[in-house]
């Protein structure tokens, strides 16, 4: 065995030899008005600009969907994209970091260059992503039947014994989690592509009204119309492009819990994926969440976004409610989590948006109402205030931690080049 | 095949798939079996080709006990189906089974979905919802599809010895 045969075995081998080198999207908005196809090539063409890059610079194509979107042949074949690779899966959240785990795997195989990953959809005017109209009306065939049949077919309803088997074990709370909606919300008030960026009160959040308990109404994200896309290709590619270098540590894609195919078999039903994945997310990277400067948490509910900076290690475990509580995710705070606004404001992209988020924060060049200087980039106030400046100030490494469900997770650290 | 109209929704239970065609056959004769891996000894649910533990394909469905305790729940006050709507709220229940707890695990166990009904198998009304929570003592129901095809349902175990204060989502 030569000796490159045994660094492949090895968890370091890909740390930093990649990077995201282009993000870009839609706007989020309700009433598109336009086609998922039209959608994924605005998104993909902003990514191209982000980058500096052009069709042909692009010769691998991802996307992931849940029959509500277009698949990859099309779209490449709109915008002159000549493919050496694609492939279109089926999925929801988590997709984004396990995508771009695939992507470093085929381009390290030599199956293509440079990989353009998308994601789009109509989540409020054609296939609404919490669960009414089309997903409703679908037939209810074999093992749905375990669980449509009950009623038990949307996120909140799926998710609830987990967030509320956690109350029950730690004692965490709705006035605890409440906090990341709070937060959020903030964030979302200094990002101009935002689709919600009222300020909200933790008070707003407890008296708006019970979807499915535990979770208000508040506490859901946002149903919104977008596409999102992501460029990754080699980090020595990059390095002479246009944009300031985002490498990628390490990479865990859909991670699961035990019994998969229902993963309440096996408890404890408040631990989820991230305990099983930050195994693979921290010694990869070859850091720990106290170096981590700003997080992804996904946040489907508030909920999610607690439990995940729980299980990966940000707390000790059952203290999550008092670590979203405290101040620390919010900007101005040691490690603010979403800072874009996430699903819960800004828009709901199946994970996209918080990479998105990331990235341009580990830029040290966020699209926020700060004032842009003689050199293109933004002279970044650090005041925090509702439509001021959301960079988090020397930002290094980031962790995003994806959520498709309570069992199945993905994750991914950036650092800056 | 079983198929059948459930409140206004269409439920299908093909042929091939045998696994669930005979759990919900059986349930239709209010007889509620759960596959028992030739290898493990081991019950699972739902209905898989395979035994979970040792990968064994060889099985048997042997009648279980429809007793056990909510570790879980799901309570909807704003439906997502339009089969829903007239039964809110409603609870959707997670059960321990007694048998199996613990088993092969500390923190596994036979995990049973149901959702909360009279002992006459009706929704549950909000009242007799406000009594049940985490630790509740419950015994299954059955509610009928169509001819051979029924849904396993859980009701308050009246028989049996309830906690004072069942655990649940704080008001």
């Amino acid at each position: 065995m030569t000796q490159s045969d045994m660094d492949a075995t090895s968890p370091k081998y890909l740390r930093n030899k990649y990077a995201i080198v282009g993000v870009g999207e839609t706007t989020y908005r309700r009433g598109s008005q336009e086609s998922t196809r039209n959608l994924a090539t605005w998104a993909i063409n902003n990514a191209l600009d982000d980058a500096g890059l052009e069709a042909a610079d692009i010769d691998g194509m991802l996307s992931y969907s849940g029959n509500d979107s277009t698949m990859s042949p099309f779209v490449a074949g709109d915008l002159g994209i000549r493919l050496n690779f694609y492939m279109d899966v089926h999925g929801g959240g988590s997709s984004t970091e396990a995508l771009i785990g695939i992507a470093m795997g085929v381009i390290e195989a030599g199956m293509c260059k440079t990989v353009a990953i998308f994601r789009s959809m109509n989540g409020y005017t054609q296939v609404r992503i919490g669960g009414t109209g089309a997903r409703s009306a679908a037939p209810i065939t074999g093992d749905q039947v375990h669980m449509r049949a009950y009623g038990w077919q949307s996120a909140g309803q799926m998710f609830a014994p987990t967030f509320l088997r956690h109350m029950y074990d730690y004692g965490t709370t709705s006035e605890q989690v409440a906090h990341v909606k709070m937060a959020h919300s903030k964030h979302a008030s200094n990002n101009p592509k935002a689709f919600y960026k009222t300020r909200y009160t933790v008070e707003d959040v407890l008296n708006s009204r019970i979807i499915c308990k535990p979770l208000h109404l508040l506490d859901c994200c946002v149903e919104t119309d977008n596409a999102t896309c992501i460029i990754v290709t080699r980090a020595e590619r990059a390095k002479d492009m246009k944009q300031p270098l985002v490498q990628i540590r390490s990479v865990v894609g859909r991670c699961c819990k035990p019994r998969i195919d229902m993963h309440y078999q096996h408890g404890p039903i408040s631990t989820v994926a991230g305990y099983y994945a930050k195994d693979i997310l921290w010694p990869n990277a070859g850091v720990g969440p106290e170096e981590i400067d700003l997080t992804g948490s996904y946040d489907a509910f508030t909920f999610t976004t607690t439990l995940q900076l729980e299980d990966y290690g940000f707390c000790k475990k059952g203290e999550g409610g008092q670590y979203v509580s405290s101040g620390i995710i919010e900007l101005g705070g040691k490690r603010p989590n979403n800072t874009s606004g996430g699903h819960l404001c800004e828009g709901y992209t199946h994970g996209m948006n918080m990479v998105i988020e990331n990235v341009r924060q580990l830029r040290g060049n966020v699209d926020d109402s700060c004032p842009v200087g003689p050199n293109g980039k933004r002279q970044h106030t650090y005041d925090y205030r509702e439509g001021g400046c959301r960079q988090v100030k020397d930002a290094e490494l980031s962790a995003n931690l994806g959520w498709a469900m309570p069992g199945t997770g993905s994750a991914m650290v950036m650092q800056r080049g | 095949m079983l198929q059948g109209d459930y409140l206004g929704m269409r439920l299908t239970i093909e042929d091939v798939d045998k696994e669930n065609l005979a759990f919900f056959q059986h349930c239709a004769q209010g007889d509620f079996r759960l596959q028992k891996g030739k290898k493990s000894g081991l019950f699972r649910y739902p209905p898989t080709t395979a035994c979970p533990w040792t990968r064994d394909r060889e099985y048997e469905w042997v009648s279980v006990e429809g007793k056990g305790t909510v570790h879980s729940y799901a309570e909807v006050h704003h439906a997502i189906q339009p089969a829903f709507r007239a039964h809110v709220p409603y609870m959707i229940l997670l059960i321990d089974l007694d048998t199996q707890k613990g088993q092969p695990s500390e923190h596994e166990a036979l995990r049973v979905v149901g959702n909360l009904l009279t002992a006459a198998g009706d929704f549950a009304p909000p009242e007799m919802i406000k009594t049940v929570g985490i630790g509740t003592r419950v015994r299954m129901v059955f509610k009928t599809v169509s001819d051979g095809f029924a849904l396993p349902h859980w009701t308050i175990d009246e028989a049996a010895e309830q906690p004072a204060n069942p655990w649940r989502y704080p008001e």
